[in-house]
C-alpha cells in the first residue's frame, strides 16, 4: 500500500459519516438512472425500480464493503471501540476514577524508580567515551581515604609506565567542604574547591563553557587561578561571562577566574555524592605534595582495545616495583570502570526497589483484573446480547482490551505527571547522598519505559476479563438470573485466586519493607561514640595573619573563650575532622615495638583536636585525663587514644603513660576514650588517636564544635556575634548540627526504607480492597442463600463469623504463600540489612499480624452487611 | 475482505475502468458500469454496485478523480475522469496485459501429446 493510499484510508476513517452520505447519494442517482432507462424501454414503474435494485445488488453490503475498501477496517473498529469505551466509562465514573488512580500511582512509582535506575546505571557519565574511563584506587580499607588514595610520585610513575592506560589524571581527595572562604564580594561564603591535575578535564573530555582550562605552567607553579562550576557561576555571579579575568578573594588570597565549567560536569554528584563542588583549583604534582603521602584519587583512560582485567593485570605487575621504589608500606593499584565505581554500590538497593515496584505493578494488575471481572460478571448479559446479535468472540475480546488500554493510557497520563514531580523532588534532595541524583528526571528513555509499562498493564489487566467473554453459550447468561451458575462459580474461583496472589505479593513487600525499616531503626540506635543531639559545628580556620603556631594558639584560646561566654553554650572544642566525613590515617605503633612488613604497625585514624573537644562532642573519657590548654608546643607531646588502639598496642595493660610513635614523633598517652564511629554509622571504629591542636601544625581545616543547652540552631546568631572580634567574615550558612551529619550519613538507607515502606503500604491497601471486593461480591451473590439461612434461624453473629472466616481463608492462603516466598526472597536483601537477619521472626510475625488485621477490616463491612440482610426482602427479591 | 473471485476481477476491472474513462472522457459510475456491461455482454459484473468498490480504490490510488456534476438528464451525479498518473498506469497495464495475454495465448496453443 502506498503512502498516499494509506493516508487517504486513514483520513477516510475519520470522515466516515460524510463519505457514507456521499456514497448513498451516488448510489441513489445510479438506481434512479437505471430505473429511468427501464422506464424508457416501457417497463411498468414498479418493476423498473425493483429490477434496477436487483441488478445493483445489496446496498447495505456494498456500503459495508465500501467502508472496508476505502478505510482501514482495523482503525475503524478501533475508533468504534474507543467511542464505546468512553461511553462505558462515563456511565461508570466511580470505577474509572479508581482504576485510573491506582494504576496511575503504580505507574508513577515504577517510572520514578526507573528514572533513578536510568540516571544512575543506564545513562552514561557526562564524559567523552565514559565506557573507557577507569577509577584507579589503592587497595585499602573501605571508607579510609588514606588507604584508598596514592601519593604523587607513584601516580606519575604509573602514568608513565602503564601501557594499558592511554592517559591518567588525578584530583586531590583531601579537599574539605568549605575549604575556600570567599570574601570581598557580598556575603562571605565558604566554597568547596577541588584541586585537579592539569590533565583531568582533557582526560574526561570536558570543555569549559566560557574561558579556558588550566595550563601546565599554572598547575606546576600552583598559580592562583580558579575554574568555577556552572552552579556557583549562575548563583553567585548571575552567569556573567565578564567574570573571566576578574579576581576572587579566597581565604584572603586573590585568585584569577580563568573559566567556567559546563552544567553537565556535576563533579560533586559523581565523585562526592551529596556534596556540592564550586571551584576547581590547580593541583601541583610536586615533591611537596608527594610528601603528604596518599592524597590523590586517580582516573585513567584505557588504551584502545584494552579491557579492565587486562589493565588490572598490568597494574598488578607495576604496583610492587613502584611501591618499593617509593618506600611505601602499602600500595597496590586497583582499577574498576568509573561508572561501576560511582554507582556500583547502589546496585543492590536499586535492584530491590525495582523488584518492589514490579511487585506493586503486579498487585495493581491483579486488583484491576478483579474489578474488571466483577464488571464483566455484571455485563454478562450485555455481552450475551451482543453475541446473539452477531458479534464475534474475538471482536468482544478486542472491545474489552480496548477498554483496558484506554484506562491504562489515562492512568499513564496521571502516572507520568506524578513521576515528573517525584523525580524533580528526588533530584533536589540535598540531604540525600546518592551519586548522580541530580540527573534524575523524565527523559526519552523513561518516557518509553512508561509507554511500554502502560501497554503491558493494559494488556495484563484486560486479558483476564476478556477471556471471560461468553464463548458459545448465549443461552445461559441470558437465563442466569442471580442464582449461582457454573459460570458464576468459575468466576469466583478466579477472583479468589487473584486476591490470594495480591495478599501474597503484599506480604512479600511488607516483610521486605519491615526488614529494611528495622535495619534503619537499628542503625539509628547505634552507639556512635558521640552524642549528636544538641551539638553543632562551624568552620573557623585561622586566617593567614596567624602565621605562627603561637599566634594560632592565641586565636584558638580567644575563639573558645568567646564561644563559651555565650549563655547556653555548655562546651566547645576544636577538631580538624568531623565524624562521618573525610578520614585520614597514619601508621602508628607502640614505642620500642619492632614492626616489619609482615607485622606492620596499625593504621590509625588521626584527629587533631583541642581541649574541650571530648566534652563538646560527648565522647566519653574512659581513663586518664583530657587535653588541656597547657598542652602546647613547649610542653611534653601527649595524645589521647581510643579503646581499640589501646587494646591493639597494649593488650591487657593500661595504656596511660605509654609512649606511642608515628612517623618519627613520640607521644605519651594521657587518656583513653570511647570508640567513635567515624567512617560510617554502620561500620566499627578502628584505631583512633587524638593529637592536641596546640602541639602540631598538621591540619588543613578547623571546625569549632559547640554543645548547647537547647537546639543548637538557635545559637547560630549569638555565636556569630560573639566571634565577631576574631572572625568578622564568618559565613552565614556555616552552621551544621551534628544531627545533620548523621542524618546525611544514613540518608541512602532512609531513602530505600521509606520508598519500600510507601510501596508496601500501597500494596497493603490494594490487597485489602481486593479482599473487600471479593467478599462483598460473594455476599451480594448469596443474598438469597443468606436470607434462607436467616429464615431457618441462623443468627446474625453466626453469619458474620462465617463471612469473616471466608475472609480469613483468603488472607490466610495469601499470607502462607507470601511468607514462604518472603522466606526465600528476603535473602536478596542481605547486603542491605543491619542488625537483623533476612528471616527475622519479629518482622515476619509483625507483618503477618498487620496483614491479618487489614484483611479483617476489609471483611468486616461485607460481613456486617450480610448480618443485616432482611430475610423477607432477600427471598422476595429472588 | 474481497474473496478470490473478485480479486481476479479486480485487476481486470481496474484496467477496464481506466480504459473506459480514457476512451469516453469523464463519466459517472452508472455510465461506466453500463459501458462495461455492454462490452462484456453482461458477463463481468454480477452486481452493478461492485463498480463503486473499484472506483473508490482507484480514487485513493490517485489514478482517477471524482467530482460532483450534472448528468445529461439533469440529475446530480459523481463524475470520474482519468488523472495524469492514471493515464500512465493505463499505458503500463495495457502493455502488461498484452504481454501476459500473448504468453497465455501461445501456451494454450501448444498441442497435447496424446
Amino acid at each position: 500500500m502506498s503512502l498516499r493510499q494509506m493516508s487517504a484510508r486513514i483520513r477516510a476513517c475519520f470522515r466516515a459519516s460524510r463519505l457514507d452520505r456521499d456514497l448513498a447519494d451516488e448510489l441513489a442517482s445510479h438506481i434512479a438512472m437505471r430505473t429511468e432507462e427501464h422506464l424508457r424501454r416501457g417497463m411498468p414503474p414498479h418493476d423498473a425500480e425493483r429490477l434496477a435494485r436487483v441488478e445493483f445488488g445489496g446496498i447495505a453490503q456494498l456500503a459495508e464493503a465500501h467502508r472496508d475498501m476505502r478505510g482501514l477496517p482495523f482503525l475503524d473498529t478501533f475508533l468504534q471501540d474507543l467511542r464505546y469505551a468512553f461511553r462505558t466509562f462515563r456511565r461508570d465514573a466511580g470505577f474509572t476514577t479508581f482504576a485510573i488512580l491506582i494504576v496511575g500511582l503504580g505507574i508513577a512509582a515504577s517510572s520514578t524508580v526507573f528514572g533513578v535506575v536510568n540516571a544512575v546505571h543506564l545513562r552514561p557519565l557526562p564524559f567523552r567515551d565514559p565506557g573507557r574511563l577507569v577509577w584507579i584506587g589503592n587497595d585499602g580499607k573501605e571508607g579510609d581515604l588514606s588507604n584508598l588514595t596514592v601519593p604523587v610520585t607513584p601516580f606519575l610513575e604509573l602514568r608513565d609506565q602503564a601501557r594499558s592506560l592511554s592517559d591518567a589524571a588525578a584530583y586531590y581527595a583531601f579537599y574539605e567542604p568549605g575549604d575556600s572562604k570567599l570574601t570581598g564580594v557580598g556575603e562571605p561564603e565558604r566554597l568547596t574547591g577541588v584541586p585537579v591535575s592539569q590533565g583531568l578535564f582533557p582526560l574526561l573530555g570536558v570543555e569549559p563553557q566560557v574561558g579556558r582550562l588550566f595550563t601546565g605552567e599554572e598547575c606546576r607553579q600552583n598559580l592562583p587561578v580558579v575554574l568555577l562550576s556552572a552552579g556557583i557561576w549562575k548563583r553567585r555571579f548571575g552567569g556573567d561571562p565578564a567574570i573571566i579575568g576578574s579576581k576572587l578573594t579566597l581565604n584572603g588570597r586573590p585568585f584569577t577566574v580563568i573559566g567556567v565549567m559546563p552544567q553537565s560536569l556535576d563533579f560533586g554528584s559523581i565523585f562526592a555524592p551529596g556534596s556540592r563542588i564550586d571551584l576547581f583549583l590547580p593541583l601541583p604534582l610536586t615533591p611537596d605534595v608527594n610528601r603528604q603521602g596518599n592524597t590523590l584519587s586517580l582516573i585513567g583512560r584505557l588504551s584502545p582495545g584494552v579491557s579492565v582485567p587486562q589493565a588490572q593485570a598490568e597494574l598488578n605487575i607495576l604496583s610492587e616495583p613502584i611501591r618499593v621504589a617509593n618506600n611505601r608500606d602499602q600500595l597496590r593499584f586497583v582499577a574498576s570502570l568509573l561508572g561501576e565505581h560511582v554507582a556500583g554500590r547502589l546496585r543492590p538497593a536499586l535492584f530491590v526497589l525495582a523488584c518492589a515496584v514490579g511487585v506493586v505493578m503486579l498487585i495493581v494488575c491483579a486488583n484491576l483484573s478483579n474489578l474488571q471481572l466483577a464488571r464483566t460478571a455484571a455485563r454478562q448479559k450485555e455481552m450475551a446480547i451482543r453475541v446473539a446479535l452477531g458479534a464475534g468472540r474475538s471482536r468482544l475480546i478486542r472491545q474489552m482490551l480496548t477498554e483496558s488500554m484506554v484506562l491504562s493510557c489515562g492512568a499513564a497520563a496521571v502516572g507520568l505527571a506524578l513521576a515528573l514531580v517525584g523525580t524533580r523532588l528526588l533530584a533536589h534532595l540535598d540531604a540525600l547522598s546518592l551519586p548522580l541524583l541530580e540527573n534524575v528526571g523524565v527523559d526519552a528513555r523513561v518516557f518509553a519505559f512508561t509507554l511500554l509499562l502502560t501497554l503491558a498493564t493494559g494488556l495484563v489487566f484486560g486479558l483476564v476479563p476478556a477471556f471471560q467473554v461468553p464463548a458459545r453459550s448465549v443461552h445461559e447468561p441470558l437465563k442466569d438470573a442471580t442464582r449461582g451458575s457454573t459460570e458464576g462459580r468459575r468466576h469466583h474461583v478466579l477472583r479468589s485466586a487473584l486476591v490470594v496472589s495480591e495478599v501474597a505479593f503484599a506480604c512479600v513487600l511488607l516483610v521486605g519493607a519491615g526488614l529494611l525499616i528495622r535495619s534503619f531503626l537499628r542503625v539509628l540506635n547505634v552507639n556512635l561514640g558521640f552524642r549528636p543531639e544538641r551539638a553543632a559545628a562551624m568552620r573557623i580556620d585561622p586566617g593567614s595573619q596567624y602565621s605562627t603556631q603561637a599566634k594560632r594558639n592565641t586565636y584558638f584560646d580567644e575563639v573558645l573563650r568567646l564561644v563559651k561566654s555565650v549563655p547556653g553554650v555548655e562546651g566547645a572544642g576544636l577538631t580538624d575532622v568531623l565524624p562521618l566525613g573525610h578520614n585520614r590515617s597514619w601508621s602508628a605503633g607502640a614505642k620500642g615495638q619492632a614492626y616489619s612488613i609482615a607485622h606492620p604497625p596499625p593504621d590509625v585514624f588521626v584527629r587533631i583536636v583541642s581541649d574541650g573537644y571530648l566534652n563538646a562532642m560527648g565522647i566519653r573519657l574512659l581513663a586518664g585525663r583530657d587535653l588541656t590548654q597547657r598542652d602546647t608546643a613547649s610542653s611534653v607531646p601527649v595524645m589521647l587514644i581510643n579503646q581499640t588502639l589501646a587494646r591493639t598496642l597494649w593488650p591487657g595493660r593500661s595504656a596511660i603513660g605509654q609512649m606511642a610513635r608515628y612517623v618519627d614523633v613520640d607521644r605519651q598517652v594521657v587518656g583513653v576514650v570511647a570508640d567513635v564511629r567515624h567512617l560510617s554509622v554502620e561500620q566499627g571504629s578502628g584505631c583512633e588517636m587524638y593529637l592536641p591542636i596546640r602541639q602540631t601544625n598538621d591540619y588543613a581545616s578547623v571546625d569549632l564544635v559547640v554543645r548547647t543547652s537547647v537546639a543548637p540552631a538557635e545559637f547560630a546568631p549569638a555565636i556569630r556575634a560573639a566571634l565577631k572580634p576574631v572572625e568578622p567574615n564568618l559565613p552565614a550558612h556555616e552552621f551544621r548540627t551534628l544531627q545533620e551529619l548523621v542524618d546525611k550519613a544514613v540518608s541512602p538507607r532512609r531513602f530505600v526504607a521509606l520508598l519500600l515502606a510507601g510501596f508496601s503500604g500501597f500494596a497493603l491497601i490494594l490487597a485489602a480492597l481486593g479482599i473487600y471486593g471479593v467478599v462483598s461480591y460473594s455476599v451480594t451473590q448469596r443474598t438469597q442463600e443468606i436470607g434462607i439461612r436467616m429464615a431457618l434461624g441462623a443468627s446474625a453473629g453466626v453469619l458474620r463469623s462465617r463471612i469473616m472466616l471466608q475472609t480469613l481463608g483468603l488472607a490466610g492462603a495469601g499470607i502462607l504463600t507470601g511468607a514462604a516466598g518472603s522466606w526465600i526472597l528476603t535473602r536478596a536483601l542481605n547486603g542491605l540489612l543491619f542488625g537483623v537477619t533476612a528471616t527475622d521472626p519479629v518482622t515476619f510475625l509483625g507483618m503477618i499480624v498487620v496483614l491479618i488485621a487489614a484483611a479483617l477490616a476489609a471483611g468486616y463491612f461485607p460481613a456486617r452487611r450480610a448480618s443485616r440482610i432482611d430475610p423477607v426482602a432477600a427471598l422476595r427479591a429472588g | 475482505m474481497p474473496d478470490d473471485k473478485s480479486e481476479i476481477l479486480q485487476g481486470t476491472l481496474d484496467l477496464m475502468v481506466l480504459k473506459t474513462l480514457d476512451a469516453m472522457g469523464p463519466l459517472h459510475g452508472y455510465g461506466i458500469a453500463r459501458r462495461i456491461e455492454q462490452l462484456s455482454q453482461e458477463a463481468l459484473l454480477v452486481n452493478q454496485g461492485t463498480i463503486y468498490l473499484c472506483l473508490v480504490r482507484l480514487v485513493q490510488k490517485g489514478w482517477i478523480k471524482a467530482e460532483w456534476g450534472t448528468s445529461e438528464n439533469n440529475r446530480k451525479a459523481k463524475f470520474y475522469s482519468l488523472s495524469k498518473s492514471g493515464r500512465k498506469q493505463l499505458a503500463a497495464e495495457t502493455r502488461n496485459w498484452e504481454r501476459v495475454a500473448g504468453v497465455i495465448g501461445r501456451l494454450l496453443q501448444l498441442e497435447g501429446r496424446s
